[in-house]
């Protein structure tokens, strides 16, 4: 089961953010800021796996953006990897060409869908 | 009031902030005329507010104040009202604010609307975040529109029945008739949407589970052949474009397809049997250029490893991960490490071909791969390849992170208990871990090392030795340290007389090992613990060493008065033991013997007692840190304890010293081991696997010395005590006396309590009676069991105190033995 998703640039500062299960206004912003240092970490050489706590994070860059999403063990990590992607190329179809300030913008209309 | 800005604005003057808290001014601000906006009932703005609301709370500030607003938004009539209500009510909303409720009338009304998008938002929130109570009064509605034959409004519907589901299991039944017809949509929203549905359905009731595999439909509406049939049209259709991803028709939808097959195969042979084609079908033909292919067949193989698949299949799945295993992606090779995991329990050899690849993946620079590699490695360690797994791993120990070593190094340690091909490369390898990663090494290993030291016999002097050479160049490392004193004091001697045949010997004097034993007892790096260790193995080398005896009765005479209350107490101890009891100390700290292994932390065996108060518990050692040394009557060094492996329990020995003094010791069965000076290993921590025990393991009873004549010790009044001798081969200065008890009167006698007291040179041991009562007319005995030690063989005297209620009254008399025997002391 998916539990959030996320897309946070890399000086930390969230673009969007959606929770499929409720998490604490105030512990959100620790856990996103928790997440993206996880993901600056890494090198390029390492897997986009990572454990973090009880669940497992799919992290992928885009530019100066990541996208994190966070699952549990019963979900396919790498689908999830592909589904991350499948979304960058929708919103890429939707805004020709999108790029951080499209997403910062129209927070709105990305989380309809 | 001027119009409130709007929400691109915002973004864009909040951009321009600098700092933290110049960004919180200007969200302040904002706030600050939202709510007035708000307080205003401004209807045209309002959906703007609550927009810039939402934003505001995505960046992590309190927003609850706009939840209202969102419903009165969801109330109104226009599209983009409703859409921007519906995101808030989703975002700000959950069940656990009351106000959620008032949203159960609004979106009825709008699940009957006329415009299927507004059916849309309203199907979509309730997924989102109805709670039950919503869920319970809506479902009817959901459950009509997954009837509709709008695929738009279906796949919503579908996804939303998944949650009412979660949320009320007991209404899964509700939508059981619609999910027939769900499978034989063309569009793949809604296949894929059905499929999660009927995934959820099966994974939470076992019922369902069941009625989705049973044989009693029509063939052509069977669950699992109308899977297989989907799943073989995505894979066999040509290019589709709309579901294609970089050459492969719809793969969630093949995915989630295989996760159902999956659920459905478990533990069930007709739908696995079903299944075997298709799967097969799929990991032969995908593509695995991408990254999708690969997603597939990591599915595909989970799928064959969990459903009772035939083995020819399962084969094909431990080749495909071993083919990922060689793939230079990181994730795919993370995938194949952790699905080998799961699998190497069932097909452990089909995992065993990959063994190099996985020792390979030891040495991979990301971290998670080489955690997930080194637990497969120790999984598949077994007796052929331990040598060679051993030397990887040993290599993997050195260069691995320090969250890795603890994990590793107890891994190490077990495979190498189960595997060892001689006992000699299980000593190295131990003390290979323990110089590489000493100080990560668990607390409990230690215990076990130096009994797994003490059994293999033949290799003391090689092992002590090179534990000498190891602490010789650094002594930081405690469990190193720990092992390598203990060792050293058990074995000093052979390390000095150099007389080991694995290696060349080396030249080492008593002074050098008296130094280094020294250096750890000073240095600053050593635990309490390891000081411990280190004091008592200089005690014990007192009786191995012959030269240095005065240097080491000087240390522990230093110590005596340390800080270290433990170290203190332990140098006063054997302090004690030079002066006093000097003659003891050779066999108190004589070898020990091999051990058994203990494999729980048990307590002490208490024996029980019979119902005897006076005489106190016997057969219990007290802690070894309870007692002030010899000073007291009662405290005497009782080498006749007999007792095994007892850890450190700490049982208040019920000391009673008796009213006789006199030079006669009064010793009546306590028995106070005055902190068993030889107690070794780390009292606090783990469990002391033996204590002293150099002495006493020998069964006594077995042995007979021929014939001693037994003696009538006391006769008087009807009450006859007669003493029958044992002696000991193996210890001569053991005499074990059994006294029988019988009554000759017509009158039991109860409460019969026998007590002894022996010269100051024997020591005494009273072992529980076997009643209280001796029954009249000598129809029965009381045994009790008198263990003496005389070492200096002295003429064995006796004096005993008996007493016992006899006609009502209490009786009590002494007397004193001295018809013993020459045989039973000489």
């Amino acid at each position: 089961m998916i539990k959030f998703f996320l897309m946070v640039n890399k000086q930390g500062q969230t673009r969007l953010s959606r929770y499929y299960e409720h998490v604490e206004i105030n512990k959100r912003t620790m856990l996103e800021a928790e997440v993206i240092k996880n993901c600056l970490s890494r090198s390029k050489d390492e897997c986009s796996f990572i454990e973090y706590k009880d669940f497992k994070l799919v992290y992928r860059q885009y530019a100066a953006l990541f996208i994190v999403v966070g699952i549990d063990q019963t979900e396919n990590e790498m689908a999830v990897y592909e589904l991350i992607h499948n979304f960058v190329e929708v919103l890429d179809k939707y805004f020709s060409r999108v790029s951080e300030l499209d997403v910062s913008f129209s927070g709105s209309e990305i989380h309809c869908y | 009031m001027p119009a409130p800005i709007r929400l691109r604005e915002l973004i864009r003057t909040i951009r321009t902030a600098r700092t933290q808290a110049e960004e919180r001014e200007m969200i302040q601000k904002e706030c600050a005329a939202i709510r007035s906006s708000f307080r205003e009932e401004d209807n045209t703005y309002r959906c703007r507010n609550v927009a810039k609301l939402l934003y505001m709370h995505m960046l992590g500030y309190p927003a609850h104040f706009g939840q209202l607003e969102c419903l009165k938004l969801i109330a109104s009539q226009k599209f983009t009202d409703k859409r921007i209500g519906y995101l808030g009510a989703m975002l700000l909303l959950d069940e656990r604010q009351d106000v959620h409720l008032l949203m159960t009338n609004c979106i009825k009304n709008d699940l009957n609307h006329s415009t299927q998008y507004v059916q849309g938002l309203a199907l979509c929130t309730l997924g989102c975040m109805g709670s039950s109570e919503m869920c319970r009064d809506l479902a009817g509605e959901v459950e009509k529109l997954l009837k509709t034959s709008n695929s738009y409004l279906r796949k919503k519907a579908a996804l939303c029945a998944v949650h009412v589901i979660r949320k009320v299991p007991e209404l899964m039944e509700m939508f059981l008739p619609a999910t027939k017809n769900l499978l034989n949509e063309k569009n793949h929203g809604v296949l894929h949407t059905s499929v999660v549905l009927l995934t959820e359905m099966c994974e939470r009731s076992p019922d369902m589970l069941a009625h989705f595999r049973k044989v009693r439909q029509l063939f052509s509406s069977q669950l699992v052949p109308q899977l297989v049939r989907i799943l073989k049209n995505l894979i066999m259709s040509g290019y589709s474009p709309e579901h294609d991803v970089s050459g492969i028709s719809d793969p969630f939808l093949q995915v989630r397809i295989l996760r159902l097959l999956r659920i459905l195969g478990r533990n069930d042979d007709d739908s696995s049997e079903a299944m075997n084609d298709i799967l097969a079908q799929v990991a032969t033909n995908t593509e695995t250029s991408k990254n999708v292919g690969n997603a597939i067949l990591y599915e595909t193989v989970l799928t064959i490893m969990d459903i009772k698949s035939e083995s020819g299949l399962r084969v094909l799945a431990i080749n495909i991960l071993g083919r990922f295993l060689l793939n230079n992606d990181k994730n795919i090779r993370y995938v194949a490490l952790t699905s080998l995991l799961k699998t190497v329990q069932t097909d452990h050899n089909a995992v065993q071909r990959h063994r190099s690849t996985i020792v390979d993946c030891l040495k991979d620079l990301d971290v998670s791969i080489k955690r997930r590699a080194m637990e497969l490695s120790f999984a598949l360690v077994n007796g052929n390849n331990v040598r060679g797994m051993m030397k990887e791993l040993l290599y993997f120990l050195d260069s691995c992170e320090p969250e890795f070593k603890a994990d590793c190094a107890s891994g190490i340690f077990l495979a190498a208990e189960k595997y060892a091909p001689s006992k000699r490369w299980h000593i190295d390898t131990i003390m290979r871990v323990l110089t590489t990663a000493g100080s990560y090494v668990r607390d409990d290993a230690v215990p076990n090392l130096i009994q797994l030291i003490t059994n293999s016999v033949e290799m003391h002097a090689y092992t002590v030795q090179r534990l000498y050479k190891a602490i010789l160049g650094d002594y930081s490392q405690q469990p190193l340290v720990q092992v390598a004193s203990w060792c050293i004091g058990e074995y000093g001697d052979l390390l000095v007389s150099g007389q080991c045949e694995e290696e060349e010997p080396i030249q080492v004097t008593e002074d050098e090992v008296l130094d280094i034993l020294e250096s750890v007892l000073i240095s600053n790096m050593s635990a309490s613990v390891t000081r411990g260790y280190a004091l008592t193995a200089i005690m014990k080398l007192s009786t191995r060493f012959t030269c240095t005896v005065n240097r080491i009765k000087k240390v522990v005479s230093i110590y005596g008065s340390s800080i270290d209350v433990e170290l203190q107490q332990r140098a006063v101890e054997y302090n004690a033991l030079f002066k006093k009891y000097d003659h003891m100390r050779p066999a108190l700290l004589e070898r020990m013997p091999v051990m058994e292994k203990v494999t729980t932390n048990g307590p002490a065996e208490i024996v029980q007692t019979n119902g005897e108060t006076e005489t106190a518990v016997l057969e219990t050692k007290p802690p070894p840190s309870g007692l002030q040394p010899a000073n007291q009557a009662n405290d005497l060094l009782d080498l006749l304890g007999g007792s095994d492996i007892t850890p450190v329990i700490p049982t208040a020995p019920t000391t009673k010293p008796a009213a006789a003094g006199g030079e006669l010791l009064d010793l009546l069965g306590d028995l106070n081991l005055t902190g068993s000076p030889v107690s070794a290993p780390a009292p606090q921590i783990a469990q002391p696997p033996f204590l002293l025990d150099g002495l006493t393991t020998q069964p006594l009873f077995n042995d007979i010395a021929a014939g001693i004549p037994s003696i009538t010790a006391y006769n008087k009044n009807g009450l006859k005590i007669d003493f029958t001798f044992e002696r000991s081969n193996t210890n001569p200065s053991v005499t074990v006396i059994t006294i029988q008890a019988s009554n000759s009167t017509e009158l039991d006698m109860t409460d019969f309590v026998f007590q002894a007291a022996v010269p100051k040179t024997f020591q005494l041991q009273l072992l529980s009676p076997s009643s209280s009562v001796i029954p009249a007319f000598n129809s029965g005995t009381i045994t009790q069991v008198i263990k003496v030690l005389n070492p200096q063989k002295q003429q064995l005297r006796m004096r005993i105190k008996l007493t016992y209620n006899h006609k009502g009254s209490a009786m009590q008399d002494l007397a004193e033995v001295n018809n013993f025997p020459p045989q039973s002391w000489q």
